[in-house]
């Protein structure tokens, strides 16, 4: 809702940052995200097309039974590897603002999204229960924190690649009310992705007009480099 | 479910409202349709709970009789609306630098979308409603700013409001591959208006008819 974002008169830390040459000059350094096209180009979906019916489909929607069976059956299964995303980028966010790498409004912005995360963990962890499944475990995981700039640059790799995951798995809720929760988490995904990208330099759409979708093992593939043990 | 605890569920949503309730109505076998987990996005919500009220009243507002044709057709309205927007936009507002680059992609983007969806209406067999005429009164880069600022986050509304009542899983694909992009303009825009990029860790789904009364006034 529109009034919803009439509350605070003062500019949020992230528009100052945006808006700050000096700081923004930093997060653009970061630059290139070669990473990200890259990882991006993997999920598949130029999203140029205006068929949209067949290129934003699910390519597993027509193929095998459950991407997501390994954690659990139906909705459970695709709750629990959202949950084991949100938990990944939750410890993320936890280390990266413990790590000292970033100071005031950078700082700001990353536990405000690190806030955000965790409240995903809360939503989907409790779903779960209350459909009678198990919670996946939190994963045990390590991200590199060399430099900021590295860092900002996983962030945004980080969110593109949640929100992708999100919307790979939309087609294959059964639930109505699963699906509403799960579409709720997947745009604000897509705010914090679009933030980054700002503050990184890249395009705030790198898919162009329609988001591309990932599947489960695209993204797995992507975040194992951060699980340990 | 019955409609009667729907009903109830709209008496309670507030968008400031905390509350979170699982209603289980099969009598101990909960499985798929079965519960409602009532409740509503806000601030300051409290952690551990799930919150899904108004998107839940949203799926079923518009989930019944509303045919997949329909839900792209007020889709296409809300796109034709932007589209417009920012085409007029283009010509009357003094952009240079990264808010023109804005301006022109989100022009691109949503006449995309309004071909995207006008194309797929008429693959499903339907008839793609006329564009409206719209009326856009305002002034200057803020003024701009902030009437897209309501029209992107109405947007995000939108779709998470109707995305569940969607029946065809290329469809809803498709809806979400769009509202992913709804959301990352709202962002854009928030950052240019110097506002939170994502306020809630929720986004917040919105019944067609709040969709409309945010948009009448601007149709002519």
């Amino acid at each position: 809702m529109p009034e919803l974002d009439q509350r605070s008169p003062e500019r949020s830390a992230v528009a100052r940052l945006v808006k700050d040459p000096v700081s923004r000059r930093k997060f653009i350094a970061v630059g290139g995200g070669t990473g990200l096209a890259a990882l991006l180009a993997a999920c598949g979906g130029g999203g140029s097309s205006t068929t949209m019916v067949t290129d934003a489909s699910n390519p597993t929607v027509e193929g095998m039974k459950s991407e997501t069976e390994q954690f659990g059956k139906g909705d459970i299964g695709i709750l629990n590897y959202a949950l084991t995303l949100e938990y990944l980028e939750t410890a993320f966010y936890e280390e990266v603002t413990k790590s000292g790498l970033f100071k005031g409004e950078e700082l700001a912005v990353l536990k405000k999204f690190g806030s955000e995360e965790a409240q995903h963990v809360s939503a989907l962890h409790s779903t779960v229960k209350k459909l009678g499944g198990t919670p996946a475990p939190k994963p045990k995981s390590e991200f590199p924190l060399e430099s900021a700039k590295a860092v900002a640059e996983l962030a945004g790799t980080v969110e593109n690649l949640g929100a992708a995951a999100y919307l790979g798995q939309a087609g294959n809720i059964e639930s109505p009310e699963v699906l509403a929760a799960a579409l709720s988490i997947h745009s604000v995904e897509a705010r914090h992705a679009a933030t980054l990208n700002t503050l990184l330099g890249m395009s705030i759409t790198p898919n162009g007009a329609f988001g591309a979708p990932a599947d489960v093992a695209t993204v797995l593939k992507s975040v194992e480099p951060f699980i340990v043990g | 479910m019955s409609h009667k605890n729907l009903s109830e569920i709209d008496g309670l949503v507030h968008p400031e409202l905390v509350g979170v309730e699982v209603v289980d109505e099969s009598g101990g076998d909960i499985s798929r349709g079965d519960v409602i987990l009532k409740g509503a996005l806000a601030a300051g919500a409290v952690y551990g709970t799930f919150m899904v009220g108004p998107f839940v009243r949203s799926a079923f507002a518009m989930g019944g009789g509303t045919s997949d044709v329909d839900i792209l057709n007020f889709a296409l309205t809300l796109e034709y609306l932007e589209s417009t927007f920012y085409e007029e936009a283009k010509m009357k507002v003094k952009a240079s630098g990264e808010l023109k680059s804005l301006l022109s992609l989100l022009a691109s983007d949503e006449k995309q979308h309004v071909e995207a969806l006008e194309g797929t209406i008429v693959k499903l067999g339907g008839k793609p409603v006329a564009k409206p005429t719209f009326n856009f009164e305002y002034s200057g880069t803020s003024g701009f700013l902030k009437l897209a600022e309501t029209f992107e986050n109405v947007g995000v509304g939108a779709y998470n409001g109707a995305a569940p009542g969607i029946k065809s899983k290329e469809v809803l694909a498709a809806a979400g591959s769009i509202v992913q992009v709804e959301a990352r303009h709202a962002a854009a825009i928030a950052l240019q208006n110097g506002k939170e990029p994502a306020p809630e860790a929720f986004d917040k789904a919105l019944e067609e008819k709040e969709v409309l009364k945010d948009v009448e006034p601007f149709i002519a």
